[in-house]
């Protein structure tokens, strides 16, 4: 028995293909086998052949497995760890399948003949593969929700024409959220109904929305997502329209918000153009905007913030429930705060599970002053030349598909978010690392969890070295979405995060504290 | 502009085929929706050659 070099197992399974959860799910429980140094579990895709290649785990087996074929791999300095590993794998695999009954059926076809009266298809697939899938959906009649995204855009096109054509509703490729009916599709929160409705291509967007809507005391009637690339030019907003023109004749709808990036030049005044009729109150979020656009927007009223989108929602509806505004927290707090920090720290690191608070923050920051730069910017010249190389304030979308190709997404799984957190603590002019918590339906189960060790051990590496690392967080949840969010919030708070109930107060308190430097 | 297909997605329950994560269906049916599985796997095991060879032939 070697115990000096690693050893590397390899094994690969035919034609058993697992979605992703699941492979994360074996790859957490294989990795906690003592001994083991590194696993890697996922489908035999030429991708993840790539990746693995690049960590040195190649062979014949995997050249030759596909994308319907598991491959484990299994590092370790000790011989006999990873071959118990692997010739226990079988049994790891029924473990681990067991707790979720299978479906015999394997098709969207064998799906519709058990249910022919069903009214929507929802695809989490691999994006290779989903526009084919969605498009037999709409050619069988059904609105489509779908998760997945890189599809080319070409193809998303495609199936907005066809459902345009056959008045079906696509929600998507790349739509992290819907609430339909008062049933929240993909990642989505917990929220009373009402008569507030909501479109936007943005998922973590919606979330915010109808959980300050929900926390407030108002609720939605329905919030339907359109997928991130729906306002642009190439498509168009054909979704966003269809999706308005439905709350518009919505009995239950009262007011319709859309919350979203800026649409596309020639989108914007098409969609000004079909909804100037609309009898509902328009609300408008274009985040990104600057303050000059006030009135360009017609038949929208601007709101500058997802917040103000609220609040001004709350307010059309007659809802008499008020979303708090910014300033929870005292100048004692900021100036304690700062008085902690060394003369070499300065910089704020913002490191994000949803796309849109990290867009959010960007543009408050850079109204109170503040330039910050991103792997998804709000202006070109801020962009990072490399997601993984932060440079003074940076505010980075770890939802960004450098990030999630082959992975999961951060609101699902935390390891990439955990290795950032520590990269920024480790630089000495870092003060303030911004984060965001997001609950609900498919959301991780412990969120905070998850992270509190990379947190203390980030906060230990700044102590270490003098100074003190503030730690900023923002919660998107409900007290009736799955995870317990207040026992959350508590751990947050016990392990000295400042925490605060929207993205927008969090960026606010970041801002005020950059502003006592 | 408004039909029957839409107008059954808003004004009557969900009646969900699910192809994909077993999750999703998990929390749609704990909210209420009447779901159906769909344990997906990718056509002649993720041989495109093959998927289009079946196209073709079917």
């Amino acid at each position: 028995m070697s115990e000096s070099s690693l050893h590397v197992g390899i094994a690969v399974r035919q034609n058993q293909y697992y979605d992703s959860v699941f492979l994360m799910g074996i790859n957490k429980h294989l990795s906690e086998s003592p001994g083991v140094e590194q696993t890697a579990v996922v489908m035999g895709t030429d991708a993840n052949k790539l990746l693995l290649a690049e960590i040195g785990i190649a062979g014949p087996e995997i050249d030759a497995a596909t994308p319907g074929d598991l491959v484990v791999a299994v590092i370790s300095h000790v011989e006999d760890v990873t071959e118990g590993v692997i010739n226990g794998l079988d049994e790891t695999l029924m473990a681990i399948a067991s707790k979720s009954p299978a479906s015999d059926l394997r098709s969207l076809q064998a799906g519709l003949e058990q249910r022919p009266d069903a009214n929507l298809a929802v695809f989490s697939i691999p994006g290779d593969y989903v526009a084919d899938e969605a498009e037999k959906g709409l050619e069988a009649g059904m609105n489509v929700f779908i998760f997945s995204s890189n599809v080319p855009v070409e193809r998303e096109l495609e199936l907005k024409q066809i459902g345009q054509e056959k008045q079906l509703l696509v929600m998507g490729p790349d739509c992290g959220t819907s609430i339909l009916n008062g049933v929240g599709i993909g990642f989505a929160n917990a929220v009373r109904r009402g008569t507030i409705g909501a479109v936007g291509p943005s998922g973590t967007g919606l979330q915010e929305f109808t959980t300050q809507v929900h926390n407030a005391g108002g609720g939605i009637s329905h919030a339907i997502g359109t997928g991130s690339n729906d306002l642009s030019d190439v498509i168009g907003g054909l979704t966003t329209l269809e999706a308005m023109r439905l709350l518009e004749g919505d009995p239950g709808t009262e007011l319709i918000a859309v919350i979203a990036k800026p649409p596309g030049p020639q989108t914007l005044p098409a969609l000004q153009e079909q909804t100037k009729a609309f009898t509902k109150p328009l609300i408008g979020c274009f985040l990104g905007l600057d303050q000059s656009s006030e009135g360009k927007f017609e038949p929208f009223r601007l709101a500058r913030t997802i917040d103000e989108a609220g609040r001004m929602a709350l307010e059309a509806a007659g809802i008499s429930g008020a979303i708090q505004q910014n300033g929870e927290y005292g100048s004692d707090q900021v100036d304690a705060v700062v008085a902690g920090w060394t003369d070499g720290q300065k910089y704020l690191r913002g490191v994000f599970a949803g796309g849109t608070f990290c867009y959010q923050s960007q543009q408050i920051l850079r109204d109170a002053g503040v330039d910050t730069y991103s792997n998804s910017p709000l202006q070109h010249e801020l962009k990072l030349a490399h997601p993984d190389d932060s440079r003074k304030h940076t505010l980075v979308d770890m939802g960004d598909e450098h990030y999630t190709l082959g992975a999961l997404h951060p609101m699902i799984d935390a390891t990439q978010r955990a290795k950032r957190i520590l990269v920024e603590a480790a630089d000495p002019e870092v003060a303030i690392l911004l984060l965001d918590f997001i609950f609900g339906y498919n959301a991780a189960s412990d969120p905070v969890g998850d992270l509190l060790e990379a947190l203390q051990e980030a906060k230990a590496i700044r102590r270490d070295h003098g100074g003190a690392l503030t730690i900023v967080a923002s919660v998107c949840g409900t007290k009736v979405d799955p995870q317990d969010i207040q026992l959350q919030i508590d751990m947050l708070k016990e392990s000295g995060v400042h925490v605060f109930s929207s993205n927008v107060r969090a960026t606010a308190f970041c801002s005020a504290l950059l502003g006592q430097r | 502009m408004e039909n029957d297909n839409q107008e059954k997605l808003l004004d009557q329950p969900l009646v969900v085929i699910n192809v994909g994560l077993k999750d999703f269906a998990k929390n749609l049916e704990t909210q209420g929706a009447d779901v159906v599985q769909v344990d997906w796997v990718p056509p002649a095991g993720g041989d495109q050659e093959m998927v289009d060879l079946l196209d073709k032939l079917l």
